[in-house]
């Protein structure tokens, strides 16, 4: 607690209580005033998690801004909330997220636009809710109920085939959900009744077995949200039918809540099975690194695109998590963090195509940079992030995994590298499809460029990426000391022979 | 102590026997159609007796009538929540069965009869009694079904009702035989000491427990003594069905605590493995029809027999915690069910029954706040935090995988993945489909205020689940304490 009120409730139900303002100010009637209302708490909630960076100590790999107190006693459930170097860093990119999505949906969203902003400004505190909680039970209550929003917006505003998209998402997800709803049942008889988080990471877990049971829980809940491959399909299909704030969301958000659980669930609480299962998890990762790079290279759909290019982009990230070395770990978490950036960068890029053109098909285009100049040179910039060009965010992350690969594996390194390649050839052509060459029809020939309202969501994200490619230590810097006590945690086994 | 102190504790059963005579005979004398005096009557009766509950509530466990008759903190709370659900049942009902025709005075008292039915269910401590009370609330609920004379379906649902629930009545009389003529004795815990001593012709006891078991499982529907249930639920006037869905499993709970618990606790491991051959085979058979059905009532019927599954679960990891995480899933049950059949009769017009799938399509754009309403309670059933169905299904699966049944866990969370597939389709119909008709919703008043309270409690509830949680658990740990 600092300044006298509970930072992290705030940066929890401050969004979800401007949701419900917005919903009170009723149906399209007045969406004016629907927008206004849910900008005004999109940023305050920004505002709120600034001193959570400016306040941390970065000193100490102990949970901050802690709260307390009761919730289930009778199953000895808290309503615990802190965040360490880890997760505070996610409740900034969540929350500097969502007054860009309520402002890319500002014009575009027309039917019924206060269910739309309040769902996703309840989405916002939910998610925030995943990160920093510190009872699973809690955690659990967050990581589902942020399913809610989720569905509905991809159903209600999203493109043709919605339906199906949404409800694949929801049983993808609520199925490997409910495994870890499973494993947290056990850990909590394993502890002798607690449902503490940082609990579960002291407890022994002697036998092998058991820690590869709960792992393989883990795993299902984990690697369908991240998505790992083979369990991925769900998010191509969600990403093309979400409407645009949605895509931004996902991929943005929602594919780091399941990368945190790796690192706040399965790493630390059974570490003997996450090394015994390393080379299946850095395995997967490198299919998802290579093969879906390849898969991303065929789309003739800009969106399924970047869809599949997150998928080999969240490879690298669980890469750096399983290889156990500071540098493949804090690469990692950078990449979630530069992913967040350049991959919701991407995805309002073709939101601002789609608006106009109403066509994600590359096909559809050509020439776009006649017509829209400032457009083609941001969108150039997000290109090149995603394709890790140094100098960008991209490069930082990619580049630090694959030094700590190089550590662990040659051949690793080797194989993850080839995502250089791909990860050019892939956005590039797809760049140049879409933004050179001659105007190839009446829709591009009537394009307009990028009005004001875009061009700040472009700038502010142009800062972050360009800003965190050149100078990434106040990033690298908050999340060091935490990343250092977790590796030492890790290296200890829990099985004692 | 003279005699009318020493019945206190039945103080609300009678009284509530003395107000349906008064209201049969008062209502001979009401020609108004709408029966308003008689309906307010009728709810003044379930306050009367709830105020009579709470104050002659005692703490311990009492008995009266030569043991046949229980007074424990488990009965006083089961039964103050049947009058509340009772009575949320006939706000919700009334203009339904008026546009009807069926707001009659024997609706009324039957109804009446058979709340006094579940509270001689709730508090019985002998089989005569537990019977008794089975007996009065089946013979109304026969009736109730079969209320709309001049409809085929209700007819023919009322006969399959009639003779299903005669047959596993005529099941648990010919179990209960043979537990008396193993140990001699009808009253609970009589029966409970002689089998621990272990006298009993054990053979004999097993032979009358498969039979008990197959009779409660024919009166709560689960699986494979329930085929009466889909066609009961869609057959009968939704008033009926509602009834049917909801405070009656709150006395069937009570029911199978004095049986199997109170009674056969010593038999635990044979109904255990009974109850957990029904428990797979109601979630496995309950939700994987309920996505094949495009009715709504035959929907939740077949939900109803899932969620008997899950609750029998509770039941048969056998511990205290076991027990009341079942009796806090009935109660969450209930307060679903009610909520489910509520929405269908506040959707119903006269002359139009809301039950099919596609009359909630595009609810959303109609009704926004009935579509959240009923997309809380969709979402409460399937299960899904932060609804309180979330945390029935969670105290059940916990009390499991204390008692080490790790793989029954696991299929249920599988079949509860299966059965969140049609829920959310509701949740799709209303908000994602475009409405069929858009003829104006009429609301009663009294009705959607309900409803509200209703959406509302199911989200509270599941915000702050503490106290209801730890009601149950109380209450079942204090009427187990001899």
């Amino acid at each position: 607690m600092i300044f006298g009120y509970p930072l992290l409730s705030a940066a929890i139900w401050l969004p979800i209580l401007f949701g419900l303002l917005v919903l009170a100010t009723g149906n399209d009637r007045n969406a004016k005033m629907a927008r206004t209302v849910a900008l005004v708490g999109a940023i305050l909630s920004f505002l709120v998690t600034i001193p959570l960076y400016t306040g941390f100590d970065r000193m100490t790999s102990d949970m901050q801004f802690v709260e307390m107190k009761d919730w289930i006693i009778r199953f000895n459930i808290h309503y615990h909330l802190g965040v360490d170097g880890i997760s505070v860093l996610f409740v900034l990119l969540n929350s500097f997220f969502t007054p860009l999505v309520v402002i890319a949906g500002w014009k575009v969203i027309e039917k019924r636009v206060a269910q739309y902003m309040a769902a996703f400004l309840i989405m916002s505190g939910l998610v925030n809710g995943v990160f920093v909680a510190l009872d699973a039970m809690l955690f659990y209550v967050f990581w589902e109920a942020m399913l809610i929003p989720m569905f509905i917006i991809i159903g209600v505003w999203g493109g043709p085939n919605r339906v199906y998209a949404a409800l694949k998402f929801f049983l993808y997800t609520l199925l490997g959900s409910l495994l870890m709803l499973v494993a947290l049942l056990y850990l909590y008889h394993q502890s002798g009744g607690s449902f503490e988080i940082l609990d579960f990471h002291r407890m022994a877990m002697p036998s092998l077995s058991a820690q590869i049971l709960v792992f393989i829980a883990f795993f299902m809940a984990f690697s369908v949200k991240v998505p790992m491959f083979p369990v991925h399909t769900w998010l191509p299909d969600a990403h093309v039918e979400a409407p645009t704030g949605g895509s931004v969301v996902l991929a943005a958000i929602m594919l780091k809540v399941g990368a945190y659980g790796f690192i706040r669930f399965s790493l630390p609480i059974v570490p003997d099975a996450s090394h015994y299962l390393a080379p299946v998890m850095i395995t997967l990762s490198l299919i998802a690194v290579v093969y879906i790079g390849l898969v991303a290279l065929t789309q003739s759909d800009m969106k399924k695109l970047v869809a599949y290019s997150s998928i080999s982009h969240m490879g690298f990230v669980t890469l750096g998590f399983f290889i156990f070395n500071a540098y493949g770990m804090e690469g990692a978490l950078l990449q979630m963090i530069s992913h967040g950036f350049v991959a919701g960068a991407l995805f309002l890029c073709i939101g601002v195509l789609y608006d106009r053109v109403h066509s994600r098909q590359i096909v559809d285009y050509g020439g776009v940079a006649k017509k829209m100049p400032v457009f083609a040179a941001f969108f150039m910039l997000f290109a090149m992030a995603n394709s890790g060009l140094p100098g960008t965010s991209g490069f930082v992350g990619e580049f630090m995994v694959i030094m700590g690969a190089v550590k662990a594996n040659f051949w690793y390194a080797f194989l993850a590298a080839s995502t250089l390649i791909f990860g050019a050839a892939y956005t590039l052509w797809m760049y140049k499809r879409v933004i050179f060459g001659a105007i190839t029809n009446d829709h591009v020939a009537h394009l307009r460029d990028i009005g004001g309202r875009e061009k700040l969501v472009f700038v502010l994200l142009t800062v972050a990426v360009l800003g965190m490619g050149l100078y990434p230590l106040p990033f690298a810097d908050i999340m060091h000391t935490t990343v250092n006590d977790l590796l030492v945690h890790l290296a200890t086994p829990k099985v004692l022979n | 102590m003279n005699l009318l102190s020493s019945l206190s504790p039945a103080y609300a059963e009678i009284f509530l026997l003395v107000m349906v005579c008064t209201i049969l005979i008062t209502d001979l004398f009401i020609v108004n159609h709408t029966k308003t005096l008689t309906y307010l009557l009728v709810q003044l009766s379930l306050l009367g007796c709830s105020l009579i509950t709470v104050s002659t509530h005692e703490d311990g466990i009492v008995h009266i009538f030569h043991h046949m008759f229980v007074d424990d903190l488990m009965s006083d709370v089961l039964k103050l929540l049947t009058y509340l659900s009772v009575s949320m049942m006939l706000v919700y009902s009334r203009s339904y069965l008026m546009a009807r025709g069926l707001f009659t005075g024997e609706f009324l008292a039957l109804v009446l009869f058979a709340t006094l039915g579940m509270m001689v269910m709730i508090s019985a401590s002998n089989f005569l009694s537990l019977y008794l009370g089975l007996e009065v609330l089946a013979l109304s609920l026969y009736t109730l079904v079969a209320l709309q004379r001049d409809s085929a379906v209700a007819t023919e649902s009322a006969m399959k009702y009639f003779i299903l629930g005669a047959m596993a009545s005529g099941f648990l009389l010919y179990g209960m035989s043979m537990l008396y003529g193993a140990t001699g004795s009808l009253d609970v815990n009589r029966i409970a000491e002689v089998i621990h001593q272990g006298t009993a012709n054990k053979q004999l006891l097993v032979f009358g427990l498969a039979f008990i078991v197959a009779g409660l499982a024919f009166k709560i529907g689960a699986v494979p003594f329930h085929m009466w249930v889909p066609d009961v639920y869609q057959g009968a006037p939704t008033a009926m069905t509602m009834f049917i869905g909801s405070a009656p499993k709150l006395a069937a709970f009570a029911f199978i605590m004095r049986l199997l618990v109170e009674a056969l606790q010593p038999l635990m491991i044979d109904w255990s493995g009974m109850l957990m051959i029904l428990a797979v085979l109601s979630m496995a058979v309950g939700n994987i029809t309920a996505i094949a059905q495009t009715n709504l009532k035959r929907m939740f019927a077949y939900s109803t027999i899932a969620h008997m599954g899950f609750l029998l679960i509770g039941v048969l990891s056998g511990t205290v915690e076991g027990y009341g995480s079942s009796m806090f899933y009935a109660v969450v049950y209930v307060l679903m069910s009610l909520g489910g059949f509520g929405m269908i009769m506040l959707l119903s017009r006269e002359g139009f029954e809301a039950d099919n799938l596609n009359d909630f399509k595009g609810l959303n754009q109609r009704s926004p706040w009935l579509a959240f309403m009923m997309l809380l309670l969709m979402f409460s059933m399937a299960g899904v935090p932060p609804t309180v169905g979330f945390y029935a299904k969670f105290s059940v699966l916990n009390a499991a995988v204390q008692t080490g049944h790790l793989p029954l866990v696991v299929l249920a969370v599988l079949f509860s993945l299966i059965g969140a597939f049609y829920y959310l389709r509701i949740v799709k119909l209303m908000y994602f489909d475009a409405p069929e008709s858009h003829e104006k919703l009429y609301i009663q008043p009294d009705s959607s205020l309900l409803i509200s309270i209703n959406g509302l409690a199911v989200l509270a509830l599941g915000l702050l689940p503490n106290t209801l949680m730890s009601v149950c658990a109380v209450s079942v740990q204090q009427s187990l304490l001899h």
